[in-house]
């Protein structure tokens, strides 16, 4: 167990490995999101089809299944990619803190499987089970797809909140990996992620059809193609919200230094303003509207509260705060533009048992996928750039992690290139995928294939 | 307990199932990269994608399992390896999405020139992932990654003798397992003439494997004499002359179409070629640095072990599943 990190890293390389970072986590992580609430909507539709015989529900769910065993190809090779950038870039992080964080991780290896040899099992098996038995195939994969967020998320919530370790010069002399693994951060962080995967695959499945139904395509394939997945999203959006307040606390309670440049707190004061809006300027927030004492009344029940300010500590140990504060304001903002039309269709149900009948509201779900997609990357944002500059929060610096081998740079454009082709690829499949008539997956695609619709 | 031991035993057996069935995946790229244009190719494409459509993401999942289990169990040695082959390991992780990603757009995709490019990433990515992940292989065994993070060079310890041969080798050794592997298919499939052209292709690259591996083991006495000393002694030397012995053996077993039990002996070559390297190799798990040192404290390795336990009960009666359903005889079933 002997690391030793004294090779001065380049700084452009340093950035390199961060931005590569940011870049195949940030595009796993909407595509690792289908993973988790695709198979839920998908098996829903499949269980609606037996229930109801309504064809309609069959044909979504085997069009939903080949979507998502694109997905799934997809997110599996850019999970992988992310586990071998654990030390490609970081491998002073893994080095030492490696063992203190590997039993999620290898729970999650666990989980991930379970989820791929089902999803076999699941997307090619239609012909060779019966139907009871098929869908039963769906729910381990509903399982370890919501375990595996669960333990990795874990993981990065230790970077958050370090604990169950001991450290003496550098090496790691006990660990409670339980304990790592349940640190604070991770009840919050988890339920926060697991329902943020439930709005992103609800919204941006619903999304979709919204937009058939806005070109005319109005017939009940689309309607219920539309109404699964938006009342999957629309529900757990209120949730969420109440999560995200529950996160913020724990943000305000463990890391102080979050909150300020998610706020744009830079002196410590009582009876802190919530800034909306604004941008950092010279250690100042300008142009925000502040709601004087909101923050503190917001993050601790008390409009009197006393909020850390940045000034607290080194400049040198501060989070860029225009990018945290600026992905904060986003994440909030794009949450409740969401519940906005969650209310809404409530509303309409509640009158008529029909969707809203003004095109707007088929026009702003047609962009909520997007919106929740933003939501996700701006709340990730917060997340990781506000824990920066530290990769593990208090204890280890990203510049300290990051690999000192020469030309990451260089493999940060090699990289950035081959996630350019695979961007156009999966977009162009998936479009084709929605086009197409369902090529039969199996055999037994017969039942569907005389159906009008295709 | 040597809980180290165990895991590293665990890793080293994930490894082996992952060169067996991820390796047999490549192997089918490689197939379909020299099957010829699309409609000569055709038959040969289906059956490759027909018997690897259902379990490659199955039988991806074990290297995660090695990668996850070298950082938890011997965490400076995987900051090593990392640091140090950043370059290959880079390509083999380009690989991976390439070959990954193309064989789910193939599938779906069904215009002629979309199914040849996504093949071609496919099948091109199919024989440099493993080529690459050879390299490293040759990397760890020709002792040219020291302790430490990125102190070995990052150019010569992947181009070398050893590791451009291992390389080789292990692009050899996917196609022959693939080429092994179709031949059964092929004749489940009820297919008599795509079986004889895939047993004329294991019988070719078995050949070519066992002669890279003779060259192989002739580069290390020079070029890494102190693992090829290790290979011909006790207790390497047992597990080295069964994967010669079962490799010759399949050749034979090959030219006498008995194609289910060339599949084991095919198999358990390549399994004690990759025990023999382990256990040569033991108790360094990086040049001066024994395990015991670089293992892990004690309660994550038995932490670890519990849950690699958990993994055994849960994955392998699903893995089987997963196998029974699509090996069972579908002809029937065809329409």
């Amino acid at each position: 167990m002997f690391v030793d990190v004294v090779v001065q890293v380049q700084p452009l390389d340093l950035m390199a490995a961060r931005l590569q970072m940011a870049l195949s986590l940030g595009w796993h992580i909407i595509v690792a999101c289908f993973g988790v609430g695709m198979p839920v909507i998908t098996l829903l539709a499949e269980w609606r089809g037996h229930r109801t015989g309504d064809l309609n529900y069959r044909l979504l769910a085997r069009r939903w299944a080949r979507v998502m065993g694109v997905l799934f190809a997809v997110g599996a090779v850019s999970g992988t990619i992310l586990s071998f950038e654990m030390g490609l870039l970081w491998p002073g992080l893994m080095g030492v803190y490696g063992e203190v964080i590997g039993l999620p991780f290898t729970l999650e290896g666990v989980a991930f499987f379970i989820e791929a040899i089902f999803l076999g099992i699941y997307l090619y098996a239609w012909d060779r089970l019966p139907p009871r038995t098929h869908m039963l195939t769906g729910i381990p994969v509903i399982l370890a797809g919501i375990a595996s967020a669960f333990f990795v998320v874990t993981a990065n919530a230790w970077m958050q909140q370090p604990t169950g370790f001991d450290e003496e010069n550098g090496r790691i002399i006990a660990v409670d990996p339980v304990a790592a693994m349940f640190n604070p951060a991770a009840p919050p962080q988890t339920v926060h992620m697991i329902l943020a995967a439930f709005m992103v695959t609800g919204f941006g499945m619903a999304s979709v059809y919204a937009f058939a139904m806005l070109r005319g395509r109005r017939d009940n394939y689309h309607r219920l193609g539309f109404m699964l997945p938006f009342a999957v999203a629309a529900a757990v959006t209120p949730v969420q919200i109440g999560v995200g307040d529950w996160a913020a606390h724990f943000v305000a309670n463990y890391q102080p230094v979050k909150l300020a440049a998610m706020e744009g707190i830079f002196e410590t004061q009582r009876g802190a303003p919530l800034h909306l809006g604004g941008i950092a300027v010279d250690g100042e927030m300008q142009y925000a509207i502040e709601i004087p004492s909101g923050l503190s009344l917001l993050a601790h029940f008390d409009p009197n509260a006393e909020v850390m300010g940045l000034n607290e500590i080194p400049e040198d140990a501060r989070p860029p705060v225009n990018i945290v504060h600026l992905a904060f304001q986003a994440m909030v903002g794009g949450g409740f533009a969401l519940l906005a039309l969650s209310v809404w269709m409530a509303i309409a149900w509640k009158r008529r048992k029909d969707l809203p009948r003004s095109d707007w509201f088929l026009r702003a779900v047609s962009l909520s996928g997007l919106i929740a997609v933003v939501c996700l990357e701006a709340g990730w944002v917060v997340t990781e750039v506000g824990r920066q500059p530290w990769i593990v929060f208090g204890v280890l610096r990203t510049s300290d992690a990051v690999n000192p081998a020469p030309g990451l740079f260089y493999g940060f454009i090699l990289v950035s290139v081959v996630y350019l082709f695979l961007t156009v690829a999966t977009l162009y499949v998936l479009r084709r995928l929605a086009k197409d008539k369902p090529i039969p997956l199996a055999p037994q695609e017969s039942d569907v294939t005389g159906y009008k619709i295709i | 307990m040597p809980l180290a031991e165990l895991l590293m035993a665990a890793m080293w057996i994930c490894l082996t199932a992952y060169a067996l069935f991820g390796g047999a995946d490549f192997g089918g790229g490689f197939w379909d990269l020299i099957a010829g244009g699309a409609e000569k190719g055709r038959p040969q494409r289906n059956l490759i994608e027909h018997s690897i459509g259902p379990i490659w993401e199955a039988n991806h999942v074990w290297l995660i399992f090695v990668i996850i289990l070298t950082w938890t169990v011997v965490p400076s040695v995987f900051a090593a390896v990392s640091s140090t082959l950043y370059i290959p390991l880079t390509l083999v992780a380009l690989g991976i999405i390439a070959r990954g990603s193309a064989f789910a757009f193939r599938k779906v995709s069904q215009k002629l020139w979309q199914q040849r490019l996504f093949g071609g990433a496919f099948a091109l990515s199919s024989v440099v992932t493993p080529f690459f992940l050879g390299t490293v292989g040759g990397a760890l065994a020709s002792e040219r990654v020291p302790p430490g993070i990125a102190a070995g060079d990052p150019i010569t310890s992947w181009v070398n003798p050893t590791s451009l041969a291992s390389g080789l080798l292990a692009v050899a050794t996917t196609a022959y397992l693939a080429a092994v592997y179709l031949t059964h298919d092929a004749r489940r499939e009820g297919d008599p003439a795509l079986a004889q052209a895939f047993r004329r292709k294991a019988l070719a690259s078995g050949v070519v494997t066992g002669v890279l591996a003779v060259l192989e083991l002739l580069i290390l006495a020079t070029d890494a004499p102190g693992l090829f000393r290790q290979l011909l002694s006790m207790p390497a030397l047992p597990f080295a002359a069964v994967s010669l012995a079962a490799g010759v053996a399949s050749l034979i077993l090959m030219s006498r179409r008995s194609f289910l039990t060339v599949r084991l002996s095919a198999a358990l070559a390549v399994t004690a070629l990759l025990w023999s390297w382990g256990i040569g190799q033991y108790p360094n798990v990086l040049p001066g640095l024994p395990l015991a040192d670089a293992s892990a404290t004690e309660s994550v390795l038995l932490a670890n072990s519990i849950a690699v336990l958990i993994a055994g009960i849960l994955v392998i009666p699903s893995l089987w599943w997963l196998y029974a359903i699509f090996q069972r005889d579908q002809s029937a079933n065809r329409h």
